[in-house]
This record gives structure tokens, sequence and C-alpha cells, in this order.
């Protein structure tokens, strides 16, 4: 409000805290703050009231205690004599796995049936609108629990691939589809850290090699950056780059001994041996959210590229660009500059949304904390706080990196 | 031209010739499926793939669904008539249509008050919806909840009634004392309404009968797509106010009130729908007082109201930002004081730039009402998992109540968004 309509001086008055627009909002703030401490304050009597009526208190020591449950999926050491705690971590991992994993085959759906709906071809047009359309306007836990159902009630039981004779055949003798799950091919190395029991180092070992390929390309392009803005020439770095992709890791591979764990059929009679097993609730919870946020992101792409104006396209050829040339250069980093903070949130809603594991019993943190320990410990306050704690945790990160990319990103204007 | 050229040819036609159709393959479907079909080779490997994609899926489901049997008391019954041929058991939805709309626990006898009150509803909605209609239907609008509530829970009018006169009652107060100031109109009429309700909590059970004229439904018998359509309507018309209040507040000039509603939004913003319905299952029961217990309905609804008011709070604050700062000078310099510039010059803009948001918010929030039927309420989907699925006659059924489930809830997401693109167009007053 504007304060230049206020008197000047004067002496204090009692009435002025009502009248007068400087003292009025001081006024309304301590009303404000009094009753908001009020309602506090009765909710934390009503909460002591209540759990001293139940004979319970307040203590997080339970997640100390032995879990006394087993979780299918697992990608740390854990069996039921772990902490509720261990649990809870195991939960942790699996929600981040989902989520990466869904994050990516969102993006690439997404990107391409976007790119698709602006398509000169009328047919594929409409098959995209219709695909964005049919899974954005239905609940993404019904495609959840349709996806679980067709892999748990169409797909075979291990059986089918069991024995000599086979009804089915493993796809390429190494992929299994069954009601269980998809068995997979599980790389392990011979002769890494660990011996024969493997070790997590290796992998670390192929990750940070991996990482420094990364780097070692970004030192390539910039080198031919600058050779450009010298020469003129910008020399081929293709090749360079994907042997620096390629090489330091193989060799790092072949190092370690890189084998292959393919399921075996005839280990056993009753069960698939050997392989990595993707169950079904990760299945059915990665596909549904890749689709259904797919479909979101297909129109924040769309809108993307429709906000570069067409001027842009005309003035790039006008300068002479190659087609791909606009593209890179001038179409896309517009586009992405519109399509990008959309994106993040819909990583974000991906992330919230694989809490819905729940209900295909896939062991992510609110099935683990805020399921089987909420329900054995009985302890209900302190899992949902937890569990709510882990989850704003995770949304102010990304919140705060989308802030610095903005920034990163903003037009800077003079 | 010139004359001599007239000269030195043979003929010069001295008369337009008539223009003659174009050619078949200029024009037309051929034309038009030369352009948009197969204009380049890749475009027309991707219209095979396409036409490939068409054919499977309208294979897959076409005879599956004209081949379906609508008759029928169990799913065995169904694959004798059937007789090994691909076809749906829609019998399913004839035979347990009661139990999916309204859940398995309403008495059957009063089905019919669930139905009027969603006509009732649709009644009410059209003069919200629709501006040209006369705006004395808003009346109905104004009944309809207390009426609804009537219908759907029974028990005692008087409940209803007396909610009403509360509401009446702050009306006439805020309209006696608002020419005074908005705040001591506001604040009294809220006053004189909770007076009211403070009163009549000890007339109704005085003049309840014994016999009511509808007989009472308590909240946990409610279920079916009835839940998602009562949780949608109620907790989407709750947030919307709650969401002004909390962008207007998060604009305030005053810190406390400032970072309050920051606090709240990002804070609610940040965790998943979920955790927040376990908040309403087992731990805002620990919040109210010990001798009271509050239904679980109640408990929802508070939960997903806050949810989305969070939501619809940043959508408005979008709304607010983008008007530009002249609007807020010019009310200014008009004297208006902060009540009057919001109501009568920021408020009317910045909502109508957040319509689309809020609609899509509204979309999203109806779609997750589902969410309720992890913390076992038996909306359509607890309805199909649970009894459903579970009992003898229709185990080992699922496309087709999936089926339904997805048709029921994207004919009104699809409707609703269908909506928000005309409301758009229509109310778009610039670039005219």
């Amino acid at each position: 409000m504007s304060t230049t309509t206020d008197p000047q001086g004067g002496t204090f008055r009692l009435s002025m805290l009502l009248n007068d627009s400087r003292y009025r909002s001081l006024t309304l703030q301590a009303i404000a703050a009094i009753m908001l401490a009020a309602s506090i304050a009765y909710m934390i009597s009503n909460l002591l009231a209540n759990l001293a009526a139940q004979d319970l208190n307040i203590s997080f020591e339970f997640l100390g205690s032995p879990a006394g449950y087993d979780i299918n999926q697992t990608l740390i050491d854990y069996s039921s004599q772990s902490s509720n705690l261990r649990a809870a971590f195991v939960g942790i991992i699996n929600t981040l796995l989902v989520a990466v994993l869904a994050c990516i085959t969102a993006t690439i759906l997404g990107v391409f049936a976007g790119v698709l709906r602006l398509s000169n071809n009328w047919l594929v047009r409409k098959l995209m609108s219709f695909y964005v359309e049919i899974f954005r306007n239905i609940p993404v836990l019904i495609w959840i629990i349709i996806i679980f159902t067709i892999v748990t009630a169409v797909l075979p039981g291990a059986r089918a691939y069991l024995g000599e004779d086979p009804e089915r055949n493993m796809l390429a003798g190494m992929f299994a589809f069954t009601n269980r799950g998809v068995y997979v091919p599980a790389p392990f190395f011979t002769t890494g850290f660990g011996g024969e029991e493997g070790s997590g180092l290796n992998w670390l070992l192929v990750i940070g090699v991996l990482i420094a390929s990364f780097f070692a390309t970004r030192f390539v392009t910039a080198g031919a950056d600058k050779k450009q803005a010298e020469t003129g020439i910008r020399p081929n770095t293709l090749y360079l780059n994907l042997a620096i992709w390629i090489v330091p890791v193989a060799i790092v591979l072949f190092i370690l001994g890189l084998s292959w764990d393919l399921p075996d059929p005839l280990a056993n009679r009753f069960n698939l041996r050997g392989g990595l097993q993707i169950g079904a609730p990760l299945i059915a919870l990665w596909l549904a959210l890749s689709v259904y946020t797919g479909a979101f992101i297909a129109e924040n792409v769309r809108a993307g590229i429709q906000a570069v104006s067409r001027g842009q396209t005309e003035a790039a050829s006008a300068l002479g660009l190659r087609p791909n040339r606009t593209m890179s250069l001038v179409i896309l980093p517009q586009a992405l500059r519109v399509i990008i903070p959309p994106l993040i949130s819909q990583y974000l809603n991906i992330t919230k949304n694989s809490s819905l594991a729940i209900a295909v019993g896939y062991a992510d943190i609110t099935a683990t904390l805020g399921g089987i320990t909420l329900n054995q410990t009985g302890r209900a306050i302190e899992c949902v706080l937890l569990l709510m704690l882990f989850y704003l945790t995770i949304s102010l990160l990304i919140s705060a990196f989308m802030n610095v990319y903005n920034n990163s990103m903003k037009l800077k204007e003079r | 031209m010139s004359d001599t050229h007239a000269h030195s040819v043979a003929f010069v036609r001295m008369e337009t010739i008539p223009q003659s159709a174009p050619p078949l393959a200029a024009a037309g479907p051929v034309r038009w499926g030369k352009d948009n079909l197969f204009a380049t080779p890749a475009n027309a490997l991707l219209t095979i793939a396409s036409l490939v994609v068409i054919y499977f899926i309208l294979a897959a489901t076409v005879p599956w669904i004209l081949n379906g049997v609508w008759n029928a008391g169990s799913l065995s019954e169904c694959r004798e008539i059937l007789q090994g041929t691909s076809g749906a058991c829609f019998a399913v939805l004839t035979e347990r249509w009661p139990q999916l709309l309204f859940g398995f626990q309403y008495p059957s006898e009063a089905y019919w008050r669930p139905t009027l009150a969603f006509v009732l509803m649709l009644v009410a909605l059209a003069p919200v919806l629709f501006f040209d209609l006369p705006r004395k239907l808003l009346i109905i609008t104004a009944l309809f909840p207390f009426v609804a509530y009537w219908l759907i829970w029974g028990g005692t009018i008087w409940a209803p009634i007396l909610a009403l006169v509360g509401f009446i009652v702050g009306y006439l107060v805020y309209a006696k004392f608002v020419n005074r100031s908005f705040a001591v109109g506001f604040f009294g009429g809220i006053a004189a309404a909770f007076v009211v309700w403070a009163l009549s909590g000890y007339i109704v059970p005085a003049l309840t009968p014994e016999e009511t004229l509808l007989s009472s439904v308590p909240s946990r018998d409610l279920g079916g797509y009835m839940l998602n359509m009562m949780l949608g309507v109620t907790c989407v018309s709750l947030s919307v106010p709650l969401g002004i209040v909390l962008a207007l507040g998060r604009q305030s000039s005053m810190p406390l009130i400032k970072w309050v509603c920051v606090i709240f939004i990002e804070f609610i913003r940040g965790v998943p729908l979920i955790t927040l319905l376990f908040v309403a299952s087992v731990m805002l029961a620990f919040l109210f007082p010990p001798d009271q217990t509050v239904d679980l309905f109640i408990r929802v609804v508070i939960m997903i109201t806050m949810f989305s008011s969070a939501y619809i709070a940043e959508v408005i604050r979008g709304g607010l930002a983008a008007l530009p700062k002249g609007q807020y000078e010019a009310a200014d310099s008009l004297g208006l004081d902060y009540a009057q510039a919001m109501r009568l010059i920021i408020l009317p803009q910045a909502l109508k730039i957040s319509i689309p948001g809020i609609v899509n918010i509204a979309v999203g929030l109806f779609k997750d009402t589902t969410l309720v039927s992890v913390i076992s309420m038996f909306d359509i989907l607890g309805m199909i998992r649970g009894p459903i699925l579970a009992s003898t006659d229709w185990n080992g059924l699922y496309w087709e109540l999936f089926l339904f489930a997805c048709v029921v809830f994207f004919v009104v997401c699809y409707s609703i968004s269908q909506y928000s693109q005309w409301l758009e167009r229509r109310l778009a007053t610039d670039h005219r």
C-alpha cells in the first residue's frame, strides 16, 4: 500500500494500530502470530493427550531395531535381520532407481512423441495426439495397475522356460519374460576386486573411467572450438571422441574380466536360476510412469518447439546454415530454454509419483518405511514425518538445481 | 504486349479460357494423401508403420468388444456363452454396476439419492461454467452443497439447514458492515456464522426425530465412482478460495504472513499426495481432541484440499505476477484500499489468466482421487481391486473393469480440458 497519504509525524495513539497503515500491518501480523501459535499449541496439546491416552511416545529408536521382513528387490545388502534404517535406505535407493529409469525413458518417449506431433504426416500426428490425450486423462495409478496386471496375468510362469524342451524359448537365449518379472543377463567380474563375490569397487572404477572420458571429450571439443575460432576450419572430432568413450572403458572391463551370468533354464525344476531378475512391480512402475509422464513431456516439447518463431528458421537459412546446423545452433538452444524448466518439474513429478509403488508392492521408501515398518512398529507419526522429510529434501534439491539452471539460461538483457 | 508483336504471331487468343478442374493427382484425396501421408519416403515409411500399429490395436480390441457378453452371472457362465471365442465379458459391469458407482455398502434402496445429487450437480455447475445462462440459477448452485449433503448422507434435515442459516447470517452481517470496512464486514460475517454453527450444535440433536425422512448413511459406506466425484468436486471447490488466500498471502508485504504461506506451499508441493493421505489415515487423528473422532472422509478432504490449494496458489501467483504493475498503481491512485483493489481490479484479471492452470490442477486432482484406494477407501479402483476381483464370480477378469475405469476418467477429464480451451477462447479479450 502507498504510504504517501499517511499523516506525517504526530503522537502515537492506540487507535492508530487499526487506522494507520504504518501500524496496521504490525497489528495484523501480531494477530496472525497469536492465532498461529494458539492453533499449533492446541494441536500439540492434543497430540500429547492422545499419546498419553494410548501410552505411546515419540521416539526414533525403532530405526535401529531389526526390520524383520524381506525385500525382494535390493541393490544393497539387506536381510530381514537388518535394521529398519537399512530397510529405509533400501527403499530410498529403490525410489531413486525407478525414478531415474523412468526419467530417462519418459524423456525419450516424450521427445519422440512431441516431435512427431508436429510431423507433416497426418496419420502420425493424429496417432501421437491420441497417445497424449489417452495417457494424460487417465490416472497414473490405473496405468500402473494395468501394466502390473499385464505382466503378472498375461506373461507365462517361469516354468514355461524350464527343461530341455521348454514351451517357450528365451529371447536370444538371454531374456526370459515371466509373470514374476524379466530375467536378463547379469554382468559380473571374474578378476576384479572382491574375487568371486564381486565388489561395488569394480562398478565405481568403471563409472570413474566413464566420467574421465566425459571430461576428456569436453576437452577435445573445446580444443576444436578454439581451432575453429582461429582458422575457421573445424577439425573432425567424431572418431577421436568415440575412441575416448569406448577404448578406456573396454580396456578396464577386459582387465576386470567382465562376464555375463545368463538365466539358466536347466539348473532347477521350479524356477530360473541366475541372471538378473527385474521384478514385475519395478517393470510396472517404470513403464507406467514412463508412458504417463512421457505424454506430459510430449506436450512440453511440442510447446517449446512451437515457441521458436518461424522467422528464426528463415533467418538461419538466409545466413546459409544447413538444416541440421539450423536445428542444433538456432532452434534447439531456444526451444530448450522453454522445454527444460517444465521438463525438470516433470522429473519431480516422476519422483513423487513413484510413491505409488505401494499399490503394486515395489519396495520403495513409501512401501518400506511408510508401509511395512509403519505397520509393524506402529510408529505412525515418526515414519510419516521421515517419509515427508525424504521427499521434501529431494524436491528442494531438484528445485534448487532448477533455479541455478534458470539463472544460467536467463536471457542476458542489457 | 505491343501491337507489332500481335502481327508477328499467327494466332492470339482474345478471350480467357474457362477454368478447368485440376487434374486428379493435384487435388482431392489423392493430393491430400500425397501431401500428408506420402510426402517423402521416410514419411511413407512412418505412415505404413502407423497403419500397422493401428491395425494391431484394432484387431486386438474391436472383435473383443463387439463379441462382448452383457448378460451372465459369473465368469464361468460368460466363458460358456463365448465358447472359446475371443470376447469381453461386460456382464461384470451390468451385474456390479451399482457397486462400481456407489460402493458395496451404500444401501441399495437409496441409490436414487446420489443419482439425484449428481443430476443436481450438473444443474448447479451449469451457471458457473456457462456465463450466458440466467444468473438466477446461481441460487441453485448456492443451495446445492446443502441439498447434496442431505441427499447423500441422509439423516436429519436440520443439520444442513442450520449450516445454511449460518452462511446466510454471516452474509447479512457482511453486507451490513462491508460499506464501513471490508475487514470488519468479512471477519464479522465469519464470526456471526461461527456463532450460529456453535448454537446449532446444541439445537440439532434436540430437533432430530427418531425416524428421519432419509435414512442416515455413515461416510465409511460411501464408495465407487461416487466417492471419486465427491472428493473431486468438494476438494476443488474448497481449494480455489484457499488457493487465492495463499497466493495473496505469498505476495503480502507482511513478512510473517508471507513466510507462513511460502513454507506451507513449498512443503505441500514437495511431498507426494500419498504421504499426505497417510497423514490423513494414521496421523491426523492424533491432532484432534482425544474424545473426538473425525471421519476418515473429512480427514481425506482436509488433506487433499490442502494439497491442491498449494498448487492452485502457485497458479494464481503466476496470474498475479503476469499483471502489469500499472494495474496495481492505477488501483492505488484511485484511492482503493487493499481489499477493494484486489476484489475489483486485480483478482478478476489475475483469475482470468489463471483459469487454464486451475483447470489443469482440477483435472490432476480428480485423477489423484484414485489414490484413496491405497489407504483402503473403496473408490472405483478400490472396488475393482478389492470386492469385485476378489469375488469368486469374477476372479480372473481384468480388462473389462480397467477399461470401464479408464473410460469414466477419460470422459470427465477430457471434457474438462476441452471446456477449459473453449473458455480460454471465450475470455480472450486481447488481440481482437
